[in-house]
Parts: structure tokens; sequence; C-alpha cells
């Protein structure tokens, strides 16, 4: 696909990684998500194996650890509730830094943080080494609903054209002398809104009405079908197996 | 063109007339024959009928009254899927019509709507996006690209079904001279019947040596478009009028 489709969070390249069908790799993420999430947080060193997985998984990709570590930012809101935890959940206290904390409210911010961040870690992973549109594709082939698909696939369309319309009608406005400030001018802001709506919808129906016009019925044909062979399976599950093997040895030590 | 032996007519309207839900008449009684590989512009002012009239041709809208025949087929419920493949509308704003995530995709909605799988789709694709000069656009998503060139795909996404009638609504809008001209030469090449609704005179003189007048719901006039144009008296009567400078009678159009 084009250069020029490419996502803030896709970082283009050539690897095993970036070259394996989507379905795979949405897949493999999802069974590593729920392996990591269904280990014993007590079983520390368990977490450190999995992070040292998806740095093969990175370093196989060839995703530099700095921009791994840009995009793990989204995590900040989980991290600051985490912190926290610490301090409100009651129970056993001890000190740490001088500061009394409570042992319970120490274990669960450990949990949501390493399970979070390794979550995180690996959608991260995946997105940057797949193109929107393959992911489209992938969960069209893992017989997600596909009316689902349909509409994740008009907002990638249209996006662009919508927030395109909002531009102009921004400048418009600037164009006549509005400049919003204060509370006084947020019903100009909702207004601009509700005609944005009406825009859209009404969009919405001449693309249908095009649709239509071209045979459309009610479901989308599969142009690309992705496929998968054995061997692509064999390596998207590495992830999930290796992980699977970390968590029974951490139920079982 | 109604000679026994001649081919069957691309299009064929008679006696249409359509009123909408809400009691509006807006066609009444319209007959309208294109032949095969004619070029035709349906010329109007803003609100005679022209849309109402294109969106019967595909069974958008049901006849009230008359009929729509494509290449022979009546447009009913029943022929829809293939009267659909037959005819090909470009609609006005590319952006409407092209909604699928790549080009390619686009281009090959249509056909794999019809039922067109792998090679054959691949094929499809291909000639129609070189027909308009946009094969190596291909895996390009749509709103990347300009206003011409999207244009330009959208021409291709209904030349990929093999149509047997190109509709154009308003061709030449908002594209700039290049553009314009550019898309006039990809119309010119193609060999396939077309129905050109449109207020550019100019372009319609261009491109169409036929113009049809569809004037509060009938066909006003029907006739070679440079003669059509030549009368002022009908197209003042019909609200149409040339751009400030240009004289019909300048141009030289070959005869048919």
């Amino acid at each position: 696909m084009g250069a020029g489709h490419a996502h803030k969070l896709y970082r283009h390249g050539h690897s095993p990684v970036h070259d394996l069908p989507p379905h795979c790799k949405l897949a493999a993420v999802l069974g590593f998500v729920v392996v990591v999430v269904s280990t014993p947080r007590e079983a520390v060193w368990a977490f450190a194996l999995y992070g040292v997985l998806l740095a093969g998984v990175a370093a196989v990709a060839r995703i530099p650890a700095g921009f791994l570590l840009k995009r793990l930012v989204i995590e900040v809101p989980f991290v600051a509730f985490a912190l926290l935890m610490p301090f409100v959940v009651p129970g056993e206290q001890t000190e740490l830094l001088g500061v009394s904390v409570s042992v319970p409210g120490l274990w669960g911010a450990w949990n949501v943080l390493a399970k979070g961040t390794l979550g995180v870690a690996a959608s991260v992973l995946l997105a940057s080494t797949t193109e929107l549109r393959s992911l489209l594709l992938g969960l069209q082939r893992l017989r997600l609903p596909p009316l689902l698909v349909q509409i994740a696939s008009f907002m990638i369309r249209y996006g662009d054209v919508i927030t395109d319309e909002l531009r102009r009608m921004s400048v418009a406005r600037r164009s006549r002398g509005f400049e919003a400030g204060g509370v006084r001018h947020w019903g100009v802001l909702a207004k601009t809104a509700g005609a944005l709506f009406i825009r859209s919808y009404e969009r919405g129906e001449r693309v249908h009405l095009a649709m239509v016009s071209r045979g459309y019925t009610g479901t989308m044909p599969v142009i690309d079908e992705v496929t998968a062979s054995r061997t692509q399976w064999a390596h998207a599950a590495a992830l999930p197996v290796l992980a699977l093997a970390v968590c029974l040895l951490g139920w079982t030590v | 063109m109604n000679l026994p032996t001649a081919p069957v007519p691309s299009l064929e309207v008679s006696g249409l007339a359509y009123a909408y839900p809400d009691g509006h008449q807006a066609l009444f009684g319209v007959d309208l024959t294109v032949a095969r590989g004619e070029r035709v512009a349906l010329l109007g002012p803003n609100g005679a009928g022209k849309t109402t009239l294109v969106l019967h041709l595909n069974g958008i809208l049901d006849a009230g009254a008359g009929s729509v025949r494509v290449a022979g087929l009546p447009v009913e419920k029943r022929n829809l899927a293939e009267i659909r493949r037959r005819v090909g509308i470009v609609f006005q704003d590319p952006d409407d019509q092209l909604f699928m995530p790549t080009v390619r995709e686009d281009v090959a909605f249509g056909p794999a709507t019809a039922g067109l799988r792998g090679p054959e789709l691949e094929e499809r694709v291909v000639t129609a996006l070189r027909r308009v000069g946009m094969e190596e656009y291909a895996a390009r998503p749509p709103h990347h690209l300009s206003f011409g060139q999207r244009r330009r795909v959208a021409v291709a996404t209904v030349l990929a079904m093999e149509p047997e009638i190109l509709v154009l609504d308003e061709p030449s809008s908002n594209l700039d001279p290049a553009s314009r001209r550019e898309l006039a030469d990809i119309l010119r090449s193609l060999d396939v019947t077309v129905l050109m609704v449109t207020h550019d005179l100019p372009y319609a003189l261009e491109l169409c040596p036929r113009a049809v007048i569809l004037s509060d719901g009938v066909i006003a006039a029907d006739d070679r478009t440079q003669d059509l144009l030549c009368d002022d008296e009908l197209m003042r009567g019909h609200r149409l009028e040339l751009p400030f400078g240009f004289d019909p009678r300048s141009v030289s159009v070959p005869r048919p």
C-alpha cells in the first residue's frame, strides 16, 4: 500500500513481523494479552520474561526502543491510577521511602502497571507493524461482524473529509470576525457541531446512493482475501505459546 | 436511427412520469432514445428534473408511469442487479462516489459485487484505471488525490463494470481547465454510450454531437448541440445562457 496511507502509529518497514498476515498478528496479540492477564501477580520474574519476549519481537520487527517507549505514553492515565492504589487501598501497612503504604495496594498497583504496560506494548507493536487497512482485513478474516468492519473502514475513509469540512467551517466563521473565546461562544460552537452532524448525515445518504448505484445490497464484497500459510501461523504463534509456557511456570513454581 | 436493422438502443425512455411522495411532480412524460455509442448532453435549468430522470435510469426511483429500458432490458425490480451493472452513474462529488479505503478497492467494488474474483477482477481494475490514466495510483487512498484525479477515478469505478451507458452528472464542475481538458480527452477515447448532465454548455458542445433540453419535466428540444445553442429564443425560453463571450457559431464541430 502507498506511503500516503501511513498512519502516525504505523512505522513503514519490511521485517518478518511486518510481513505476517494481519489476522495472525491480531490473534497472537490477543492470545498474548490473555496469557499475561491470567498470570499470578506474585510471579514477578514471569513479567520480566514477557518483557523480554516483546523486546525480542520489537528487535525482529526493527522497531527502535525509543519509538516504542514514546508510544507507550498513552498509558499515563492508568499509571496515575495505579500510583494512587498503595495510598487508598486498605490493608496491612508498610514503610516505603519513609511513607506508609498498604501492601495489598502495592500488589494491586504492580498488577495494573505490569499487565497494562505489557498489553499496551503488544498493541503498539501490532499497530506499528500493521497498516490500518490490513488490520481491517484481518478483523474481517477473523469473522468480526461485517457491519463493524464496514463502519471502521468508513471512519478511515471519511475521517479526513469530515475534518476538512470542520476546518472550512472554522475558516468561514473566523472570516466573519468570530473568535471562539469564553463560555458566551459555546452556543456558536454547538451549532457548528450540529451543522457538521447534518452535513455528515447528508453525505452518508449520498454515499449510500452511490453504493446502491454500483450494485450494493447490504454486504461488502471481499476483494482482498487475506490468507495465511501454516508456517505464518506458526511464526505468529511463537509469542503467545512462549508466553503460555512462562505463565504455566508462574502457576506451578 | 430507427432503421429495422439498427442495434437495440442503449437507452429507451418512453412516457416517463414521476411525482415525489410529497406530491411534487418532477417528470411529465419524458421520451428519450439514445443509440449505442452516442454521446448526448442533457441540458436544462435547475429544478428541471434532470437528477430525477437520472435516478430512474438505474431504478433508484420507480417510474410512476412509462418505462425505461437499458439495452432492451426493462428497469424493474427483478432486473435491478443487471441494470445497475449496465448503467454507470458518475455522481457530481467524487468524495461520495469513492468510499473505499484505496483506489483499487473502490474500482473493484462494482465488479466484485457482481461476483467477479481473483485475476479476472484484478484485470478489470487495471484496465479501468488505465483507461483514465490512473493505474499508478491504485494503492492510494482516494482522499490523497487531487480533485481532477478523484473525478477520473470515479469514472474508472463505473467503467470497471463495463457499462452499456455512462451517465455523468456535471462532469466538469470544480475542475481546473487542464483537468477539464484531460477528462474530455478520456471521455472521447471511450467506446461507450454517454449521457452527460451539465450546465457547462461549451463542454456539451465540445463532447456531445447531440443534446436534449429537459425543461419543466418534459423534453423540450432534441437536436444537434450546435443548432440548439444557436437558437437564442429556445435558449432564453429555458433559462439557458452561454458564458460571456462564447459564440457557438464560431466553433466548428465535426458534422455527424
